[in-house]
């Protein structure tokens, strides 16, 4: 039993080798298009394309790890991973926590979705946000009574049967829920909230958010952002 | 999985449905039954463990390790389970790295909590972020048993020390009769005639174990609860294969540059 004990301390201290830049990625992975877990298990989506172009570009070796969003930014902070790259927007009180670099992605408006025909009131019905966005601010503010989930599809469920009047939510994720729900759901509102989507990272950690605005400038000159956010927003995604 | 899975457009009936459940996706779904029938299967014992010695210095007739052991029991029973499962894994990885930062980067003179903040030089990264995956799954998974170790050697230490309560004392007292020393005592009599009292209890605590593993996610190990949420979720085109994507994408180019 000591033994076991002394060589399990032993094992705690023991050094790795080599140090290659690694960089871990956190992500949602429960936001399409910005990032969802496809059918091989693994992390897909606009950020997943960005993010592996930016390594690249950084010469950084990345890794991509999955975290639910409410614990996203205190496990950023206590250093389970590097980078919060998840659809997430530059906002004042984030940026007290956190870090953010330059936009990878524009603002773009927020969509209050309904069922097709009702007549939802925005500002004083019972609206449906994920917990922990800037939607979710919005709405506490706005007057209507604020129903938080903790993942964007519990939103979009309780707009189903009828808990919510309406959810709110990026355009750019509930776009393809409209369009593919056979007519079931309808745009019923759209406001402007919130800068663009920035990559969080620690706020010690100025040398990364350094490299990484250097590849985002990099992309946003020759263009292969604004072909990424095409490829996976469509034509009339707003771009740089 | 099989060859015709290539082309998902073709597929018809049972051919669908024996791709379908064979993607990537179902294929971890399967393997979380077995993360987690690994952990409760671990955890149990490891629990037993906790609740033994939490019961027994509970019942100690030293005082330090009787506050010790009333103490623990007390606590984790009344304090949500939640808090512990966030704060056990957060704290012991804290504490590991702290130690390790310590001994391995003595050189380094930057504090470790900066603002919110906890930064500890790469070679003290518990796992190395340079490690493998699996290590990282493996570490996780560590410290998951740890904490429902922990939680759940509370639960277990109470149903023992009131099974230990409620042998008669005429028992112990025959053993005394015939010169038991209480070592003997309690080796022989008390510790093998409890059972009969601490199975029931036992067993339900067994049933909430079971019930308490999709807090899992939370520790950041993917569950049977959390591929289960992943595959039944609402999907849309964007979830289809990559190869379709390509596709859209050049068609979809030269109607843009009309």
């Amino acid at each position: 039993m000591k033994k076991i004990l002394l060589s399990a301390f032993a094992a705690l201290f023991m050094v790795g080798s080599a140090f290659a830049d690694t960089v871990r990625m956190g992500t949602e992975g429960a936001y399409p298009p910005y990032n969802f877990i496809n059918d091989n298990g693994e992390v897909d989506g606009f950020e997943k394309d960005v993010g592996d172009m930016l390594c690249i570009r950084a010469n950084l070796d990345c890794v991509w790890v999955i975290n639910e969003w409410d614990s996203i930014i205190p496990n950023l902070v206590s250093g389970n991973y590097d980078t919060i790259i998840a659809g997430m927007s530059i906002t004042a009180e984030r940026d007290e926590v956190i870090d953010f670099t330059q936009d990878y992605f524009p603002p773009s408006p927020s969509v209050y979705m309904g069922l097709s025909g009702s007549d939802v009131d925005v500002d004083g019905g019972v609206i449906a946000a994920q917990t922990a966005t800037i939607q979710a601010g919005y709405v506490a503010e706005s007057g209507a009574t604020l129903v938080e989930f903790a993942t964007a599809e519990e939103t979009i469920s309780a707009v189903q049967n009828g808990e919510a009047d309406a959810v709110l939510a990026d355009g750019d994720y509930l776009s393809s829920i409209i369009a593919e729900s056979n007519g079931e759901f309808a745009n019923v509102g759209e406001v402007s909230i919130g800068g663009g989507v920035g990559m969080g990272v620690r706020e010690s950690d100025g040398a990364l958010k350094a490299k990484m605005d250097k590849a985002i400038s990099s992309m946003k000159e020759d263009g292969s952002l604004n072909a990424l956010i095409k490829k996976w927003f469509g034509n009339d995604a707003n771009t740089f | 999985m099989f060859s015709y899975c290539a082309d998902p457009k073709t597929l018809e009936g049972l051919m669908w449905l024996s791709c379908y459940i064979t993607t990537a996706k179902h294929m971890s779904f399967y393997v979380s039954f077995l993360v987690v029938m690994g952990l409760i299967s671990l955890a149990a014992p490891l629990a037993m463990a906790f609740g033994f010695a939490g019961a027994i210095a509970a019942r100690s007739s030293i005082r330090v390790f009787r506050l010790i052991g009333k103490g623990y029991l007390a606590m984790i029973r009344g304090i949500p389970d939640i808090v512990f499962f966030l704060f056990i894994p957060i704290a012991l990885d804290q504490a590991f790295e702290f130690l390790r930062h310590k001994v391995l980067c003595s050189d380094v003179t930057e504090p470790i909590r900066q603002g919110n903040d906890f930064v500890v030089c790469a070679a003290a990264k518990l796992p190395l972020s340079t490690a493998s995956e699996w290590v990282h799954d493996m570490y996780g998974f560590l410290l998951a048993l740890l904490a429902f170790g922990f939680v759940f050697g509370a639960f277990t230490g109470n149903v023992l020390s009131g099974a230990m309560t409620a042998v008669p004392k005429t028992q112990l007292e025959t053993g005394e009769a015939f010169g038991f020393s209480p070592r003997q005592i309690f080796r022989r009599i008390l510790l093998k005639q409890m059972w009969v009292y601490a199975l029931p209890g036992l067993s339900n605590l067994w049933m909430i174990l079971i019930k308490a593993t999709p807090l899992l996610f939370l520790l950041g190990i993917e569950d049977i609860v959390y591929w289960a949420k992943e595959l039944g979720g609402i999907k849309t085109g964007v979830y289809e294969y990559k190869a379709c994507h390509l596709h859209l994408f050049q068609i979809h180019l030269p109607h843009h540059y009309h």
